[in-house]
């Protein structure tokens, strides 16, 4: 075994459990700019043929979606 | 009646100076009672806190020392060595890829001879990233000329860094205290203070035989013939030989004083045993209660914990083995030839002694596991553990 | 006899400090042999943590993981799932939550208790998050007779000098009459 790791969803294991808060986005505010994907640490922020999604199961409850968004298109709400 | 040093215990009894502390804090407050001038260091997982606390302690005055930020740990050694080489009581901390990096540097002081006073608490090397305990980080410094022990309790870590200080100045070498990342360095278990004064008394303020001074100008370390570096160097061997005598002194010095002794091996009942274990640190600990469950089953067992590694304290190694099944237990290794305590246990014995490689990376090392280790042993391969239930 | 308790929490909520507080209490108590440590991860808010504490009459020689604990804390109802692994059949677990013993159907004895919400009539608050560390340990003495309340209310006043200590203790009262067990 050598330590070279491969980017793969849940290294950390499923880190939707550490989430106190869950960020919630409304779509109609969205206008797919693509900064919380790219800003997301968790890539928990997907792309679909409409607009981006939020994957639960590894969202951990950062807020740097939240944070980043420019058309305030994501709210923390607690979980 | 009572002595006055038995009134002094009873007093510090009475004032209760029995704090529950990390490891890391006992390192603090045990630089702090030793009254150390220079401390120069770097934070690292899992020393930082150590770093942060005698910088503290600086600031609101409650240590008397001057508290130098490097932006290095091979700046941080060099810091001690001319603070050391002046005279002044120096102290540093590390860990891991901290201590690597300082190799060099603890070369020198091994060299030009100063009673330098370390703490590193072991941790895992990279690569991967590996933020807990394996004895590898202090032991590739083996040959650097300094001193090591390894602690088992954050009592013992304390005590030893006072007798540490007093060690390494009367025979004029560095000295490492070893205590277990998280283990040991984030554990809160109790740690009976002492009172400043008996520590002044035990560590009084010495006269350096040799140092730096602006009215007796000298050099340190200059160009040497093979002719004065070979005596230079066979210098640093004869220390360390006057070093195993030293440190059973002040062990006796030490327990007059406050109440507790050390020695460079702790024996848990290898007298009657049949097959001894040589383990350091906390599984050398930990061991004691598989030798009970061990001798429960009728298998007489016993541990032998390292405590000094350097000097090697090979003549008493030599005497618990005699006669006996000998089981050693490494957390480290040297690619290519196994567990270092091993091999060096082994160079002094006259016989087959199984070996283990246990707890690498942090891996937990139950007693259960140590039991069973020393239930299937056979005195012929060496082993890795690689689970924590095997 | 010696006490192994295990504590699940998530980062944030005091885990590692209700294991360090409960070892300074049996010290308190009497006990020679105290140990509290972390299970040494990464330190995140939010993912689970696990903390341990060891009380004896004598000195500890142990220094791994706690794999049969006597005792186990559950910082949040999730976590049972983790908490009951290998605790004894004689274990019991504490939990925090608005519910009592008997809705649950565990294979434990069970002592309940509201922490979180104690600590927020108190207002102990850390960015925002309820510190439930000092409530939850009020339900111990109710499970364990050699510490008592007194032990943990001094050890919480001794680890937060002031104020501060004087609400945790009086969170860890209150938390102690709001124990229910059930064996
Ligand atoms: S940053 Fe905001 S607007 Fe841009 S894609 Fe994300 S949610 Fe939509
Ligand atoms: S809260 Fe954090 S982890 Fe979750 S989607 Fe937003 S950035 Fe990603």
């Amino acid at each position: 075994m050598i330590p070279l790791s491969k980017p793969k969803k849940g290294a950390s294991g499923k880190t939707g459990m550490w989430r106190t808060e869950k960020p919630v986005l409304d779509k109609e505010r969205c206008t797919n700019c693509l900064l919380c994907w790219v800003f997301c640490p968790e890539s928990a922020i997907y792309r679909t043929e409409d607009k981006v999604e939020i994957d639960y199961e590894y969202c951990k409850g950062c807020g740097v979606c939240a944070n980043e968004c420019a058309r305030g298109a994501i709210k923390m709400e607690e979980e | 009646m009572l002595g006055r040093e038995e009134i002094e215990r009873k007093k510090i009894k009475e004032e209760g100076t029995t704090v529950i502390e990390t490891g890391n804090h006992a390192v603090s407050l045990a630089a702090k009672f030793a009254r150390a001038d220079v401390v120069a260091a770097y934070p690292i997982t899992p020393q930082t806190q150590i770093v942060e606390e005698i910088a503290k302690f600086v600031e609101n005055g409650e240590m008397n020392a001057k508290f130098i930020r490097v932006e290095s740990e091979h700046s941080a050694m060099a810091a001690c060595i001319g603070a050391s080489a002046t005279g002044a009581r120096a102290f540093t901390a590390t860990s891991s890829q901290g201590l690597l990096l300082m190799h060099e540097m603890l070369f020198a002081a091994g060299g030009y001879r100063l009673p330098i006073v370390m703490a590193n608490v072991n941790r895992s090397l990279f690569p991967p990233w590996n933020i807990l305990v394996e004895h590898s980080d202090s032991l590739a410094q083996r040959d650097t000329g300094w001193i090591q022990f390894y602690c088992a309790s954050n009592q013992e870590v304390f005590d030893t860094t006072i007798q540490a200080f007093k060690i390494a100045e009367e025979v004029n070498l560095p000295a490492m205290v070893n205590l277990e990342g998280f283990i040991m360095s984030h554990t809160h278990m109790p740690i009976e203070l002492p009172m400043q004064d008996a520590v002044d008394r035990f560590l009084p303020r010495r006269e350096h035989l040799w140092k730096l001074d602006v009215d007796n100008p000298g050099t340190f370390g200059s160009m040497s013939n093979p002719e004065y570096y070979v005596l230079m160097r066979k210098g640093i061997e004869d220390a360390m030989k006057e070093a195993r005598t030293k440190i059973l002194d002040v062990n006796t010095e030490f327990e007059r004083e406050f109440g507790r002794k050390y020695e460079p091996i702790e024996c848990y009942k290898c007298e009657d045993a049949e097959t001894v274990i040589f383990a350091m640190g906390t599984i050398g600990k930990e061991s004691k209660r598989a030798v009970d469950e061990l001798r429960n089953e009728g298998v007489k067992a016993g541990v032998a914990r390292i405590r000094l590694f350097r000097p090697f304290p090979e003549e008493s190694i030599k005497s618990i083995a005699e006669g006996k099944k000998i089981i050693i237990f490494d957390r480290d290794c040297s690619f290519g030839k196994g567990g270092v305590l091993s091999t060096e246990i082994r160079s002094v014995l006259d016989k087959p002694a199984s070996s283990y490689v246990v707890g690498i990376g942090g891996l937990d090392v139950p007693y259960t596991t140590i039991k069973k280790c020393v239930e299937r042993a056979n005195g012929q391969k060496d082993e890795w553990i690689t689970e924590v239930h095997p | 006899m010696m006490y192994e308790i295990r504590f699940h929490g998530r980062g944030g909520q005091g885990a590692v400090t209700a294991a360090a507080l409960l070892c300074r209490a049996g010290f308190l108590a009497g006990k020679k042999g105290v140990q509290a440590f972390p299970l040494f991860g990464a330190e995140r808010r939010g993912a689970p943590v696990k903390a341990f504490a060891r009380i004896d009459d004598e000195e500890i020689v142990l220094a791994s993981q706690i794999y049969e604990p006597d005792y186990v804390f559950v910082f949040e109802e999730w976590l049972i799932e983790y908490a009951i692994e290998g605790l004894k059949k004689d274990g019991w677990m504490i939990i925090n939550t608005k519910k009592k013993p008997e809705d649950f159907d565990l294979d434990c004895k069970i002592a309940t208790t509201d922490a979180t919400g104690i600590a927020l009539s108190n207002n102990l608050k850390v960015a925002g998050f309820p510190v439930i560390n000092s409530s939850i340990l009020g339900a111990f003495p109710k499970v364990c007779e050699e510490i008592k309340l007194e032990h943990i209310t001094q050890a919480i006043k001794n680890y937060w000098p002031g104020d501060i200590g004087k609400n945790n203790a009086h969170a860890c009262e209150q938390a102690f009459n709001a124990t229910e067990v059930k064996e």
